[in-house]
């Protein structure tokens, strides 16, 4: 039988097509069945209520405030602590024992379920620093969940810093830590945001690890203070689709919506950034 | 007197003897060419006089490079003044990607001077200027320098070297990337410029060293087989592995 380059081609092209298709196409339904669903339930007074008639009716906003202070809290913890690793371990680490040690709990850390990060959050931060179930216990068990992956994505936008520029910058007499602050950060931010967006996505859509940290099952009012417990959108959805009987399927569904529509949001916001960083730098 | 002095010069990469025992004076406002085949440790001697082999791992020195009678080897060494004074450009132009005018003022920011703009303005008119860029760039110095051409770059690249105001100039193979016209014109800038640097400039090009040069050094396997007058080494080599190379018969 005769090869024929172009029909092996042609057949390899609508199998690598099909593979990538196959990526969108859940992706769509998810967001289709979704909105769907959920948006017969959303309207002012389901964002900005709090739930009523045992979570039956009402609106979701303790969970929303909840979810975004967890968040924040988790990135104003993480960002700090992960960035400056990423500088430590990419620009002044030497290759030796210590360093390939760190490297590999990173790696490790990125393993972990995130329901043993709930557990460890309940021994550390709520029952032997006394933080109690708590939104700080909550944003710092949070926080060192997604530290591996701002670490991780840190160290890929620093290193991704061409060597001529730190080269040229130290010829000129730059310090080594000039060089980074002027030269290799600037240009490693959209990186950096990167690796914060998908640990904000993480953080926001994670039930595990609040479970056991701050998560209230009912709490008809905002938190007062981040000593306060609080809901989340992750773990209200959970409560109300398994704990609640009749909960009408459109609430659960809007809660669904909210949720993802706050993750698409915020990383709609930093992939604006980045595009905008991107069309400035360029080499 | 001889700005940089080199005494009895080695560097070893690992187990690598890279260079042996150079003796060397670079004079004062003059460019001095250093030739030969690859591999042989010119662009290596060039890194010495401003420590940027420091950044390489496993390199270790001997001997003595003196910098306006400074030891420049010596663990007091403040490689940040010594930067500042012997400069570098390199083979590849390498702006940073920013602005035009960013990159000039980059040593000035490095440096801590808090300039104001129009003395900022001024710096950045002076270096374009001395680097016959002004006239093309003074209406673009928003631009970002990554869009400028190959020659554009290296000159700005010089620009923005001249802005910390060194005293020597390190040119590593500054044209290899550029076309012939590109490098003649730099050469020319060369010219104009060591009324006020002292330049060592390595090179393949042999007659690119013939050009510009006023001294010339040609190494071969790590030594520096011949130094002296470019003319000299040019036209009456004192030593045969010199006479072989410029003649073309080996590198």
């Amino acid at each position: 039988m005769m090869r024929n380059p172009y029909r092996t081609q042609r057949i390899a092209f609508s199998f690598l097509f099909l593979a990538t298709l196959l990526i969108v196409v859940p992706v769509g339904l998810i967001v289709v069945i979704i909105i769907q669903k959920g948006l017969p339930a959303i309207n002012w007074q389901f964002l900005t209520d709090i739930p009523r008639q045992g979570m039956r009716a009402g609106g979701i906003f303790p969970a929303i405030v909840g979810t975004v202070y967890l968040v924040s809290g988790a990135i104003i913890f993480a960002l700090p602590i992960g960035l400056l690793a990423a500088i430590y371990l990419s620009e002044y680490s030497k290759d030796n024992m210590l360093t390939r040690l760190i490297k590999l709990a990173i790696v490790n850390l990125a393993g972990v379920p995130s329901v043993v990060y709930g557990l460890f959050g309940l021994a550390l931060f709520v029952v032997f620093f006394k933080f109690g179930a708590s939104i700080l216990s909550g944003s710092l068990t949070l926080g060192i969940m997604i530290l591996p992956l701002i670490i991780t994505a840190s160290r890929e936008a620093i290193e991704s810093v061409p060597y001529s520029f730190r080269e040229v910058s130290l010829s000129l007499g730059a310090s080594k830590w000039q060089t980074i602050r002027h030269i290799v950060l600037p240009n490693a931010i959209p990186g950096i945001l990167t690796g914060t967006i998908l640990g904000l996505g993480r953080a926001a859509g994670e039930t595990a690890p609040i479970l056991f940290t701050v998560a209230a099952f009912y709490l008809p009012r905002l938190p007062k203070s981040i000593f306060d417990q609080a809901m989340a959108l992750p773990y209200h959805l959970y409560v109300i689709s398994t704990q609640v009987p009749n909960v009408d399927e459109k609430i659960r569904y809007g809660t669904a919506l909210v949720l993802l529509a706050l993750v698409l949001s915020m990383n709609l916001i930093a992939v604006v950034i980045r595009y905008k960083f991107r069309k400035r730098k360029k080499w | 007197m001889a700005k940089i002095v080199s005494k009895r010069l080695n560097l070893w990469y690992g187990d690598f003897h890279a260079l042996k025992d150079i003796d060397a004076g670079f004079e004062e406002k003059r460019i001095t060419a250093i030739i030969g085949p690859s591999g042989c440790g010119k662009s290596t001697m060039l890194r010495v006089f401003n420590r940027m082999n420091d950044l390489i791992e496993g390199v270790r020195t001997k001997g003595t490079v003196l910098v306006d009678g400074a030891d420049i080897l010596g663990e007091n060494a403040d490689l940040v003044v010594l930067r500042k004074k012997v400069g570098m450009v390199f083979q590849r132009p390498n702006p940073f990607p920013l602005s035009v005018y960013e990159n000039i003022v980059f040593g000035e920011k490095i440096h801590g001077e808090r300039l104001k703009r129009d003395a900022l303005d001024e710096v950045v008119e002076k270096s374009l200027r001395s680097v016959l860029l002004w006239d093309e760039l003074k209406d673009a110095l928003n631009r970002p320098a990554l869009a400028l051409s190959l020659e554009q770059k290296q000159r700005l690249c010089i620009a923005r070297l001249i802005a910390v105001k060194p005293d020597v100039l390190l040119m590593d193979e500054p044209c290899s990337t550029l076309d012939p016209q590109a490098t003649m014109r730099i050469e020319e800038l060369m010219r104009e410029l060591k009324n006020n640097y002292t330049i060592i400039i390595v090179t393949h090009n042999m007659q690119q060293a013939a050009r510009v040069s006023e001294d010339t050094g040609f190494m071969l396997l790590g030594e520096l087989i011949e130094f002296g007058k470019t003319e000299q080494i040019f036209t009456a080599p004192k030593d045969k592995r010199t006479e072989d190379y410029i003649t073309g018969r080996y590198g």
